[in-house]
């Protein structure tokens, strides 16, 4: 038997702690293995540490005890110069609040983090950037100011801002909290289809039982604890 | 275009009424300093200009005589005693040939010419006037005062009992070109002698004093035959005049007075406007410096998600603190062009709107290319550094926080 693929991420015993007199618990040792190709949803109440560990996973945030290894780098070796440049290689990020850049296009926003990250935008970020608005449907609103989008387009921007420079691992925090019924869905299936697609690993935050359903694997947090974890069978028919 | 060029560029196209306002800010500040510059720049020049019109830079003459007593008081003497000052009189320099070499030999002379100086009276019919004999050599004395460039009548001749006499001195005595009129000197001797041309140095005491004539005639009139009364010497630094005094004072044992030293007043009021100036400069720059960091500092603020935006997808800190500190920059370069053609423009303006009624420029201004050169670097350096604090607080912003927040 073939041996299964390395996994995107490993997050071993991660305790996340805030407060130096008293001190507040967010994440109580998690253990968490992502395999390459896997769409997840994270769910759990308000308060229970979903956005804290996306937060250690997106290298935004060092864990107070525990390890992080990303595409097989160890994060806890890395200084914020190493994790900066980490985050733009392997890391996606999709937000609630679209977080578009106002003064921007659709196309800068998109280009923006190859252009951040070596300092000049090449011709193939932007062919890749053209290529993947036109992937979510906005060939014809490339130059569009972001704050001249509706919120299911500029929500679809912020996808293809994420998977522009195609990062194995996409970070989804709530992307579809608050878009109405009908962006949600199509939200949710440009995602599914990237992900089959290219291959795009996600881990998606989400309070939306529908949107959890969708997914292949189911992670419950509860006080900072993963307190349920389990593959999602294939819908029926 | 390199990423925090874009983003800087942006930002500022974005934000154009902000920009706008600030550039303006930074354009008003730099037209101060400009046209202060000039116009306190141009006064000085032409105040030292007219000054040094009618005056050597600097004067030789023979030490004060002074009464010599014949007791010193010491520390086991004391002596009751009445000194009286000896009366001056008029006394040729010893060997002032070789003054005037020595002289010609110390570093920044440029001109030597000797003279006499001595007091009289200029006699016309019913009018009579206190003058001042000049008799100099006439070529050497044009290195020292250009009478000849200032002549409103006649010629410069002062050989064969010719003057050359100050315009104001000839209308007291209603005298023109080719009148006569008898000059006595102190000494108790007079002449008659011919008005050859008339000047007008732009000192009124000057203009209404002074009587030019030959070396030679001079000597006879004041009794110093072959003798002169004072060495006056032209400089390449006129403000290097004082220092030049002291090393000919220390060669030759003469009194050496710099215009300098004359002058002092004058001096001291300039140096005076020269500190006023910069304390203004000084101040307009900090005001320029807080105005371009507070614009900044509340941008950062403003723009606090986006900088968490950029920071988690991953630009580097530094970049992002470029982004602010080119903005600073810019605001900097374009506000002192903006401000140098304004601050020209104000010191035309005022040159023009403060001539006189004859049409001649009372207040000049200088406007050279140095000092829009040094405002624009001013003003670039000054926007750097005040982007410094906001670029930092930008550099500085925890991505995490910055997003949850904004």
């Amino acid at each position: 038997m073939a041996e299964p693929p390395p996994p995107v991420l490993v997050v071993a015993g991660a305790v996340k702690e805030y407060g130096a007199a008293v001190k507040t618990r967010a994440l109580a040792g998690v253990d968490l293995t992502i395999g390459p190709g896997e769409l997840t949803a994270l769910i759990g109440p308000s308060g229970s540490g979903k956005s804290t560990l996306l937060n250690l996973i997106g290298l935004l945030d060092r864990p107070t005890a525990g390890t992080i290894v990303l595409g097989g780098h160890d994060t806890s070796t890395l200084d914020e110069r190493g994790l900066t440049a980490l985050r733009a290689r392997m890391l996606g990020f999709v937000f609630q609040f679209h977080h578009l850049l106002p003064a921007f296009t659709a196309l800068e926003n998109v280009l923006l983090p190859s252009w951040g990250d070596r300092g000049r935008p090449t011709a193939d970020a932007r062919a890749a950037a053209e290529a993947m608005l036109r992937a979510v449907g906005l060939a014809d609103r490339l130059h569009y100011k972001a704050t001249d989008l509706s919120g299911g387009q500029q929500q679809r921007v912020a996808i293809a801002r994420a998977l522009a420079h195609r990062p194995p691992l996409v970070l989804a925090d709530e992307p579809t909290g608050n878009l109405d019924t009908a962006s949600s869905a199509e939200v949710f299936a440009l995602m599914r289809r990237f992900n089959r697609e290219l291959g795009t690993t996600f881990i998606v935050v989400t309070h939306d039982p529908r949107i959890a359903d969708q997914c292949d694997r189911i992670v419950e947090l509860v006080d900072g604890r993963v307190v349920s974890d389990r593959p999602v069978p294939p819908a029926p028919g | 275009m390199s990423f925090a060029w874009f983003v800087a560029l942006r930002y500022m196209r974005d934000a154009r009424g902000q920009t706008a306002l600030i550039l303006a800010a930074v354009a008003v500040g730099v037209s101060v300093i400009v046209f202060l510059s000039a116009l306190i720049g141009g006064l000085q020049t032409s105040l030292i200009a007219k000054t040094l019109g009618s005056q050597p830079h600097v004067t030789l003459r023979v030490p004060r005589e002074a009464p010599r007593p014949l007791v010193e008081p010491g520390p086991d003497l004391a002596v009751a005693r009445d000194v009286t000052e000896r009366a001056q009189r008029l006394r040729s320099i010893d060997q002032w040939p070789s003054v005037m070499r020595t002289a010609e030999g110390v570093a920044g002379v440029i001109a030597a010419s000797p003279s006499i100086t001595g007091a009289g009276f200029a006699v016309r019919g019913e009018a009579t006037s206190p003058v001042v004999v000049r008799g100099v050599d006439p070529e050497r004395f044009l290195a020292i005062i250009d009478v000849r460039a200032r002549l409103i009548a006649g010629r410069y001749e002062l050989d064969g009992g010719g003057v050359v006499i100050g315009s104001k001195l000839a209308a007291e005595l209603g005298v023109t070109v080719g009148d006569k009129l008898r000059l006595s000197s102190s000494e108790g001797r007079d002449d008659v002698v011919t008005v050859r041309g008339l000047f007008t140095l732009g000192n009124e005491g000057v203009d209404g004093t002074w009587v030019l004539t030959g070396l030679r005639h001079a000597q006879a009139l004041y009794g110093l035959p072959g003798g002169v009364t004072t060495v006056e010497l032209k400089v390449a630094d006129v403000f290097a005049a004082e220092r030049v005094a002291a090393e000919v004072r220390a060669r030759t044992g003469l009194r050496a007075d710099s215009w300098m030293a004359i002058n002092r007043e004058l001096l001291e009021g300039l140096s005076a406007q020269s500190s006023s100036k910069l304390m203004i400069q000084f101040f307009v720059i900090v005001a320029v410096a807080l105005g371009i960091a507070s614009v900044l500092i509340v941008s950062v603020v403003q723009k606090s998600r986006e900088i968490g935006i950029l920071r988690a997808v991953g630009t580097p800190a530094w970049r992002i603190s470029l982004v602010f500190l080119l903005q600073g920059g810019v605001l900097g370069v374009l506000g002192s062009f903006a401000g140098s053609a304004f601050g020209a423009l104000l010191s035309r303006l005022f040159e023009d709107a403060t001539r006189d009624v004859t049409g001649a420029v009372r207040f000049p201004v200088t406007l050279d290319l140095e000092l829009f050169a040094l405002a624009t670097a001013i003003a670039t350096g000054v926007g750097l550094l005040a982007a410094v604090i906001p670029a930092r607080r930008a550099a500085r912003m925890d991505p995490a926080t910055a997003i949850r927040n904004g």
